[in-house]
């Protein structure tokens, strides 16, 4: 699944990764980054969420009391009135059946364009299609950082090694 | 002197001896035929000279009246106005001290007869009206090289001619009022007006084609007086609010800021801030600059672009170009040294990716040459250019290449939104396909799209879903794992996305259609359905 789908609409994106997100391991996330600086929030395949028997009971976008990413409304070319992001803004928070619960962040400075409400109504594109239509958001950052925002991830090379290590580890223990 | 009265006489007395130039007193003794201005300078002021001297006996004791008890005759004429009659004295009692003091400069000026630069115009209506300076107008205008039928001419004076043309309004207006008459603004005769008169037989002479309001070839001096440009200075503290800096303007003192301030402000605080009349200057104005400027013309055609590594204008990311060429270039290059253009503007029917062909009849497109040194060209000549156009490259081909109005670029605009476009698309599928599998699409009629703003223009365009409409679609079975589709579009609809889906954004798309993940390989533009500009004769 995720081979073939390295063709389709994400062909024209470079993918940057974070591997286990605050410590917590295997929670590793995928950012495409589009030549315009366009960036495209996913899960990586490693991800917990994406393994198989893992089913999906809830996607919340209301990240606090008073800020939900639902909220987004972002007008003109300029984009105003986006809710701005730092690398560790949440994003979401989705719960799996075995009584996980996941919080998703941006890694990317920017501004956020847009949250992908497809997998609200439909949870299982996020498992199906996680690089592509089941993606978490869109971030935009800002001009002058469009370089720096992906400096401190992991080139798709990089990430190949720790998933190797990862498999050594578990696989020597 | 037909032209003057003997109600002028007092005008004329008044306004030559504060050092005002012959064709600004007619001006202001609002003398409106054209041929008296283009008599020669020196005739002008003997004739003046001899006109006051008819009455030489009364004009003595004119002089005396106004150099010995000038506020009683003044406020005489003016008991009626009440209130304004203070402040009226106190700058009238001004005006005898400038006549004696210009008497003198007269005096010398009829013994010498130097000219002496106009307080008013600041030479205008005298050195810039001789032939001298209409040869120097023509050398620049014949070594710029222009090919015209006509011209129109238009000048550009420093804005404090009008600080300079009001104080001498008032100044008549007073010595007018004297005689229980007016003087409207309006009624003087225009400073630019009366040049034009003076230049424009002398220019269509030298340059051998009529004057014409309607010409687009505009020949243009732009004078400046260095010596009094601090002359409006004031209107800034009175009326402050008329100058607003704003960018774009390199000084807040606008003539158009000018004129508004001069509107604005009161006859006392006017006088108060600014000699009436106004002082005698030492130099004249200079010219800036003459320049010459030919209207923009244009030229239409529709394009073919058979690369898909060439974008449609100049493709520069960060100050560095992508790629060498541009179908813009590649047309424009060629008529911009035909018509001797100083830049051009390309505009077409919507635009392809710099990946995407275009055959078929091509795109409409229109070039906006901007000052053209050449214009007239005969259809043949025409072709010729579209030959060499396509000679020129393998990449683009250029047909039914024309000269067209600006006005009828509209019509390539126009039909930008509402017109349909048809397309080739070269598709990938990840999982196998069989002929039966893609028939269906054949079937399917006025599909409605509701497409997100597409993820690789996003930077640049606003979010917005946007509904298009798929009139038809047309498969073409290739193999396990590709096919071509024609379709035939609404203009605005993004077939890229459509195709690949852009990570669900445009919904429907051919992957949720066919249940497969697709890509898109090949697209090329097949047709742009507008009939303009019309097809020519091959």
């Amino acid at each position: 699944m995720a081979a073939a789908e390295a063709l389709g609409a994400a062909r024209y994106f470079t993918r940057w990764y974070k591997a286990d997100v605050k410590g917590r391991p295997c929670e590793d996330f995928c950012v495409l980054q589009h030549s315009n600086r366009i960036c495209v929030i996913t899960l990586a395949e490693a991800h917990p969420l994406l393994q198989p028997g893992k089913t999906i009971t809830s996607i919340n976008y209301q990240i606090s009391p008073n800020c939900s990413r639902l909220q987004n409304k972002v007008s003109g070319k300029s984009k105003r009135g986006a809710q701005f992001l730092t690398e560790l803004a949440p994003l979401c928070r989705i719960a799996s059946s075995d009584g996980e619960e996941y919080t998703i962040y941006s890694f990317i400075r920017g501004r956020l364009i847009e949250v992908n409400e497809n997998i609200l109504s439909n949870p299982a594109l996020l498992q199906e299609k996680p690089s592509t239509e089941g993606y978490i958001a869109v971030v935009l950052p800002k001009f002058e950082e469009s370089k720096s925002v992906t400096q401190g991830l992991l080139t798709p090379e990089e990430y190949k090694e720790v998933l190797l290590k990862r498999q050594n580890s578990s696989s020597g223990s | 002197m037909s032209s003057l009265t003997e109600k002028d006489r007092p005008i004329v007395q008044l306004l030559l001896s504060a050092g005002t130039c012959p064709r600004c007193i007619f001006r202001f003794c609002r003398v409106g035929s054209q041929t008296l201005y283009r008599h020669p300078y020196k005739d002008l002021m003997k004739d003046l000279k001899q006109f006051l001297e008819g009455n030489q006996e009364e004009e003595d004791r004119a002089c005396f009246d106004v150099a010995d008890p000038p506020c009683k005759r003044f406020r005489h004429g003016h008991t009626e106005e009440g209130a304004d009659d203070l402040n009226q004295n106190g700058v009238l009692s001004q005006i005898p001290l400038a006549n004696d003091g210009n008497a003198d400069v007269e005096n010398s000026d009829v013994e010498n007869s130097a000219v002496e630069v106009c307080n008013v115009c600041l030479g205008i209506l005298q050195e810039f009206c001789e032939i001298d300076f209409v040869k120097k107008m023509c050398e620049k205008v014949n070594s710029s090289d222009f090919q015209f039928t006509s011209f129109v001419f238009s000048v550009s004076l420093p804005p404090q001619l009008s600080v300079r043309e009001h104080a001498a309004w008032l100044l008549v207006k007073q010595e007018m009022g004297k005689l229980d008459l007016s003087l409207a603004k309006d009624d003087i005769v225009q400073l630019k007006e009366a040049y034009k008169w003076i230049i424009h037989p002398q220019l269509s002479e030298e340059l051998g084609v009529p004057t014409d309001g309607k010409s687009l070839f505009e020949v243009s001096v732009v004078f400046a007086h260095p010596e009094t440009d601090e002359e409006c200075r004031f209107l800034a503290t009175v009326c402050p609010d008329c100058f607003k800096p704003a960018k774009n303007k390199q000084s807040v003192f606008t003539r158009m800021a000018v004129i508004k301030a001069l509107e604005k402000i009161k006859e006392e605080d006017f006088l108060k801030h600014f000699p009436c009349p106004p002082s005698s200057p030492k130099n004249l104005c200079v010219a800036l600059e003459i320049q010459c400027n030919n209207g923009a013309v244009f030229v239409a055609g529709r394009y073919n672009k058979y690369s898909r590594n060439l974008p449609q204008t100049p493709w520069i990311i960060d100050g560095e170009r992508k790629l060498e060429s541009s179908v813009e270039e590649l047309i424009s290059e060629h008529l911009m040294a035909e018509f001797k253009a100083d830049s051009f503007n390309f505009s077409s029917s919507g635009r392809e990716d710099v990946d995407v062909r275009t055959l078929g009849n091509g795109r409409p497109f229109a070039i906006e040459l901007v000052n053209p040194h050449r214009i007239h060209f005969t259809a043949e000549e025409m072709k010729g250019f579209q030959q060499t156009i396509n000679n020129s490259s393998d990449k683009i081909q250029v047909r039914d290449l024309q000269l067209v109005t600006r006005e009828a670029i509209g019509r390539m605009k126009e039909g930008e939104e509402e017109k349909t476009k048809t397309y080739s698309a070269l598709i990938w599928t990840d999982k196998t396909i069989q002929k039966e599998h893609i028939a269906f699409l054949d079937d399917i009629k006025e599909l409605k799209l509701d497409q997100k703003t597409p993820l690789r223009v996003l930077h640049r365009r606003p979010l917005a879903l946007r509904c298009r409409i798929i009139h038809t679609m047309k498969s073409q079975y290739i193999d396990e794992h590709h096919f071509r589709l024609h379709l035939k579009t609404q203009a605005g609809t993004y077939i890229k996305e459509f195709v690949h889906g852009d990570f669900g954004r445009t919904k429907p798309n051919i992957g949720s259609l066919l249940n497969r993940t697709t890509d898109i390989l090949e697209l090329d533009v097949e047709s742009v359905d507008i009939d303009w500009p019309p097809a020519l004769e091959n």
